[in-house]
């Protein structure tokens, strides 16, 4: 198969899948007595048309790019944590705890220490899920899930007990972190530099998985364990790198949700980030560089629940079904690998 | 908690963990059925939220919250159907289709549900075991529900039909050995397909439990997760039933401990005591699994233990 032919595979099959959660959502649209290109119209609206729509979009997609990698990486390794959400939501904690600490540092130094607590926080609870697997053999999907739970009881703990703002009557909430230490925007566009950070990440995390030895190493890892070995590769240290690095994207996430966004660390932070994630770990391969561009999808969809709420007194959670049709189509679309025309090497006659 | 003092923590821990603990019974029974065909299913929580959904829409518009049940079981076996369907397909990953199960059960119970949010929908009566007491706290403690009960016989039947029926011998082993099941001739698709199917039913009655008995209402925050600890319970119960009962019982309890402690007047440690079951479950993983060998007692095939 050539190279073309694979890029082209790897292109139409999921635009097609795409295609088909289109139509088949349209019709579910259209059994219900909507149009359905009035109900794309409006999405399309709501998630790309202006700049207003643009910026929600980008705002929402940030922190998914980041739990997408806290999938990707450690799959590029073999592994399937799906815990993202566990380290998010501890990452935000630890950004909070910081902020509030150094409070009258020197914004810059503030941000810089909220993202390296953070990203370490995360990095230790995921590779945790990789000491389990690699140390006892325990599951490492089965064991991040259960970490997640684990670190919102110790989140919800603390935020509601030791470390309660009492002046957050309502809604327990950590101290908030100094205004001026808040991320600010990026230039010339209204949206705060999480996504920045973001994209960076995707870009070096590319570079390290496709082009350094280290990241060759562990996508050997990944394809065959034994072969690893046999080629003298450190498989544990590997591994616990893996999962490290998305772990510290995912605790990333969490300092951007509460440096950018909430000011403090409270219940605002289980959104559910770290499970679309997941969605969109898979949908892009696991390839950081296709993260972006599938984050911004999911986000804009996400963006543009409002609109259709507003135009068309659709529940908001509209956009959620057509999200969950259009991943499940294209995980189910991955069966057509290798058998379309275009994909397909010549047979030789029999 | 006045009349009993310290002695209402252990009753109400009692009548939490039956109350808690009922819908812990359905999701880990259906997600064992799942897992002893040898696949798993991740996406019972939508399933559940779904089966939720769909149980008080149709009591709501029956007047009969059985047939509400009956519903509820109906959305779960045809999202179970979907999960199936699609993991028949070779190269698809049914932790990856589990977890799009998750997102659309829950998108489509939230998008269909919209409308019964506000109404008031009949409730499964509760069988009153402690009317012979005049304690109120031992009468609600005994207050049953019936999907309970109902449970209970579930599970010794399926401990039992795994042990000694032909459907439960053939449901094993093609969750044990594909290879072995296929080459005396069973289906191994359509084994995992039927057992997939099953388990979203009765993941589908667990979540009518949620919004007909208690709490008895649909709102979107109904779940807090009993359908994603479904996977946890089964590894902690072993894959069988009757310790899927053990199970959810314990988990249930452990649910209730804090807030029974927080009527006695304690009220710290409220949310560590609700992960209590995810620490013991990832507990005996740790302390069961060697990099060498699998867990004790998981089906074969299962991909989680590959």
């Amino acid at each position: 198969m050539g190279r073309l032919g694979r890029v082209g595979e790897t292109l139409a099959i999921p635009l097609g899948a795409l295609g088909a959660a289109l139509v088949v959502f349209g019709l579910f649209m259209a059994a219900l007595g909507h149009h359905p290109l009035e109900v794309y119209g409006l999405i399309y609206r709501g998630a790309f048309a202006s700049a207003f729509s643009w910026q929600n979009t980008l705002a929402r997609a940030a922190p998914l790019v980041l739990t997408a990698l806290c999938v990707a990486i450690p799959a590029r390794a073999g592994l399937m944590i799906i815990g993202g959400e566990g380290a998010l939501v501890l990452g935000g904690l630890a950004a909070a705890v910081i902020g509030h600490q150094l409070a009258g540092a020197a914004p810059h130094a503030v941000q810089l220490a909220m993202a390296a607590g953070a990203m370490l926080v995360g990095a230790a609870w995921i590779a945790l899920a990789g000491a389990l697997r690699h140390y006892r053999g325990v599951n490492e999907t089965i064991a991040s899930l259960l970490l997640t739970y684990i670190a919102i009881a110790i989140f919800n703990h603390l935020v509601e007990g030791p470390l309660r703002d009492p002046a957050s009557l309502n809604k327990p909430s950590t101290a908030p972190i100094a205004e001026a230490s808040m991320l600010g925007r990026l230039p010339g566009l209204d949206v705060h530099w999480g996504l920045g950070l973001g994209v960076v990440l995707c870009l070096v995390l590319y570079v390290f998985t496709a082009h350094t030895t280290y990241g060759f190493a562990m996508r050997i890892v990944g394809g065959n364990v034994r072969a690893a070995r046999l080629a003298g590769l450190s498989v544990g240290a590997l591994i616990l790198v893996a999962c490290a690095l998305g772990g510290a994207a995912a605790g990333l996430a969490g300092m951007v949700e509460v440096a950018a966004v909430h000011g403090s660390a409270n219940a605002s932070l289980i959104a559910g980030y770290g499970y679309a994630g997941i969605v969109i770990a898979f949908i892009a391969h696991h390839h950081p560089l296709a993260i972006v561009p599938v984050a911004l999808l999911v986000g804009g969809l996400g963006a543009s629940g409002g609109m259709l709420q507003r135009r068309l007194d659709l529940p908001d959670a509209t956009v959620l079904v057509l999200q969950g049709l259009a991943f499940m189509l294209i995980l189910a679309s991955e069966t057509l690998y290798g058998r379309g025309r275009l994909g397909r090497a010549r047979r030789v006659a029999t | 908690m006045t009349a009993l003092g310290w002695w209402g923590v252990p009753i109400a821990v009692l009548g939490g963990a039956i109350r808690v603990g009922t819908p812990f019974l359905f999701v880990s029974l259906g997600e064992c059925i799942t897992e002893k065909g040898g696949r798993i299913n991740l996406g019972l929580e939508g399933i559940l939220i779904m089966g939720a959904m769909s149980g008080y829409a149709l009591s709501y518009l029956t007047g009969n919250p059985w047939v509400g049940v009956l519903a509820a079981g109906g959305a779960g076996a045809a999202l179970g159907l979907v999960h199936a369907v699609l993991c028949n397909l070779p190269r698809v990953n049914d932790i990856a289709v589990g977890i799009g199960i998750m997102l659309s059960g829950t998108g489509l119970a939230f998008f269909l549900g919209k409308p019964y949010v506000q109404p008031k929908a009949p409730t499964l009566p509760a069988i009153p075991f402690g009317a012979w007491s005049d304690s109120p706290q031992v009468r609600a403690a005994l207050e049953i529900n019936p999907l309970f009960l109902l449970g209970v016989i579930l599970a010794l039947v399926l401990a039992w039909a795994f042990r000694a029926t032909r459907w439960g011998l053939v449901v094993r082993m093609v969750g044990d050995s594909a290879d072995a099941a296929r080459a005396i001739g069973y289906r191994v698709r359509l084994v995992r397909t039927l057992a997939t199917a099953l388990g979203g039913f009765l993941a589908g009655v667990g979540g009518s439990f949620l919004s007909l008995y208690y709490p008895g209402s649909w709102s979107e925050g109904l779940s807090s997760g009993q359908g994603l600890m479904a996977v946890a319970l089964v590894i902690f119960a072993r894959w069988d039933p009757l310790h899927c009962f053990y199970a959810s019982l314990l988990f249930g309890g452990a649910g209730a401990l804090g807030p029974a402690l927080q009527s006695v007047g304690i009220t710290s440690g409220y949310y560590l005591f609700s992960a209590a079951p995810y620490v013991v479950t990832l507990g005996i993983m740790i302390a069961t699994c060697s990099p060498r060998r699998s867990l004790a007692g998981a089906p074969g095939e299962l991909s989680i233990n590959r």
